[in-house]
């Protein structure tokens, strides 16, 4: 047990350097060679300007150590102002979480009872996933805003739920359809409810699928929550944050180091859900005593 | 080797259908001209014609017949799982479906079926809980069916962790724990081996004794038809009826002697030659 966590935590640190010596190798090979190709007056995919601050493309360690620094001449520092967006964008991911687990389940436990649902309902659902959330993003979180009962951030999480509601009615359906055959009969032999056969045979039968609906689910909130603050006019949150670095010319290392804060709570809010399956899986399963 | 002095007392009362003409003694399932057809127009395949059976209180009837001879489908007929396109199942006088609401049936299929999200004895209780007894109760219960099944010890393991026949018999554990009073079984031990069948076999007969319950079993074993039944209904496919009604007048209770009975030899003979018409029919 000891091994094997040791060795994947070998296997991430050895990528992530990888990855960094990537970074920096390709950096000081465009600085080398005037941000063009060998013998050509043709640019480099991405050009690495300048230094310091204004820097197009940082040292991973400029990145690293403006968390430490204020972040607009002088002030907050840099880390404390993306600690307090973050539990902004927080909230919107818990509640578009939760709201669209609720939400893909109860619609998957619809159209498990009544095809007639599914058949009437399926086809919008789909095509509310087909539609390129990003262009009516802002239309959405507009119309939630109007219900003055709601508090501004309910609008992002809205588009966050409306992301993780579809994975999980598709993979709640497919669990609530996992049930072999034989059971189901033996459940109609009991003269069982369809709310019996839903809690005691197809929600049970189901569980390993819910977990794959909730995991898909949880990168799908962080980035509608992300796509969602970018969009919505207040600019709150981590995506407030990274729009307001993108558009001034000068901030690239705020903006990295705000997408990487960014990028960790996407790992994070996935590595929750994860921790969840593995204990529910455990009782589950029986693997306690 | 097998009955224990309780289950010798009941055997009286158990040896009286054998022997006796089927129509004799009273019926508790009556299937009555039941057809059933799959699909519609020419592609309709007929899986049974014009069956009809009277199954006595109280004794064990086999359905024997080649792969597509639709004894499987008479007994989910007879179940209330499906239902026949003509023709009618009563079951102590009342209709199928309403003998299935008032859980007259226990199903034994040939895959266990058993939750692995519960325990072993928790798999027992679910047919209690549906039931609506109450928690002590149906726990007392469900440890009294394991230890009647000699699976006591196991009863907070997972069927996972169980053998293929221990799986079954928790299987039967369940089915009999609400005490049904008809135990419909597909080829319950059809994927056991040879030796632990024989085992089952035993095992079933004494269960059967014990609690006087009556009994239709699906299967394509020869031997296991002859050992278990009272009574042997042989079927033949395409479409599937009643091909034959053989009585099975070994005396019960049945051990690893009656195994070696001449008349046990006959009797099976006798189903397999009726077989073989069936194929060349």
């Amino acid at each position: 047990m000891v091994n094997k966590g040791l060795r994947a935590t070998l296997n991430v640190t050895g990528v992530l350097v990888v990855l960094l010596a990537l970074w920096e190798g390709y950096r000081a090979a465009a600085l080398a060679l005037g941000n063009t190709w060998p013998g050509t007056d043709v640019a480099l995919p991405i050009v690495v300007r300048g230094s310091g601050n204004a820097d197009q493309f940082p040292h991973i360690w400029d990145v690293a150590a403006a968390f430490g620094r204020p972040y607009r001449g002088g002030g907050e520092l840099l880390s404390s102002f993306l600690l307090g967006e973050l539990a902004y964008t927080m909230r919107e991911v818990a509640v578009g979480f939760v709201l669209g687990v609720a939400l893909g389940f109860l619609l998957g436990v619809l159209f498990r009872q009544s095809s007639l649902a599914e058949r009437g309902l399926m086809p919008y659902v789909i095509a509310s996933q087909t539609v390129p959330f990003i262009a009516f993003a802002p239309i959405l979180i507009v119309a939630v805003n109007q219900v003055e009962i709601l508090p501004v951030w309910m609008g992002v999480a809205v588009l966050s739920m409306y992301l993780v509601f579809f994975p999980m009615t598709i993979n709640t359906l497919r669990g609530l359809r996992a049930a072999p055959a034989t059971a189901e009969e033996l459940m109609r032999s009991y003269a069982a409810s369809w709310w019996t056969r839903l809690w005691k045979l197809r929600v049970p039968a189901a569980v390993p699928f819910l977990f794959v609906g909730m995991k898909i689910g949880a990168t799908a909130a962080v980035v509608g929550a992300i796509v969602g603050e970018i969009s919505a006019p207040s600019s709150e949150g981590i995506g407030g944050a990274i729009f307001a670095f993108g558009r001034a010319t000068n901030n690239a290392v705020q903006l990295f180091a705000t997408t990487i804060v960014a990028g960790l709570l996407g790992i994070a809010t996935y590595l929750v859900v994860v921790l969840l399956e593995r204990s529910v899986l455990r009782v589950y399963e029986g693997k306690r005593s | 080797m097998i009955p224990s002095d309780g289950s010798t007392a009941s055997t009286a009362q158990n040896d009286a259908p054998v022997g006796a003409p089927s129509d004799g003694g009273e019926a508790l399932v009556s299937v009555r001209d039941v057809t059933k057809r799959f699909g519609d127009g020419p592609d309709a395949v007929t899986a049974l014609s014009d069956v009809s059976i009277d199954v006595p209180a109280g004794s064990f009837w086999s359905l024997i017949g080649p792969s597509g001879c639709g004894k499987s489908t008479l007994l989910r007929v007879m179940g209330d799982l499906i239902q026949p396109t003509d023709g009618s199942v009563t079951v102590g006088g009342r209709t199928a479906a309403e003998a299935r609401r008032a859980r007259d049936y226990g199903m034994v299929f040939q895959k266990p079926t058993l939750f692995n999200w519960r325990t072993v004895r928790r798999n027992v209780e679910l047919p209690l809980e549906i039931v609506g007894m109450g928690k002590d109760e149906r726990r007392k219960r469900a440890e009294v069916m394991l230890e009647l099944v000699e699976l006591g010890d196991f009863a907070t393991k997972r069927p996972g962790q169980l053998s293929g026949g221990m799986q079954q018999r928790v299987a039967i554990a369940r089915a009999l724990s609400f005490e049904p009073s008809l135990l419909l079984m597909d080829e319950p031990f059809g994927a056991l081996d040879e030796i632990t069948r024989e085992r089952m076999n035993d095992e079933l007969l004494r269960i059967w004794q014990r609690l006087q319950t009556t009994v239709v079993f699906v299967t394509h074993s020869i031997p296991e038809a002859v050992f278990l039944s009272s009574h042997i209904i042989v079927m033949s496919p395409r479409p599937g009826r009643v091909l034959a009604e053989i009585d099975v007048d070994l005396p019960y209770p049945r051990s690893e002697d009656t195994r070696e009975l001449p008349r046990y030899f006959e009797l099976v003979t006798e189903v397999r030659e009726t077989l073989r018409e069936a194929q060349q029919l």
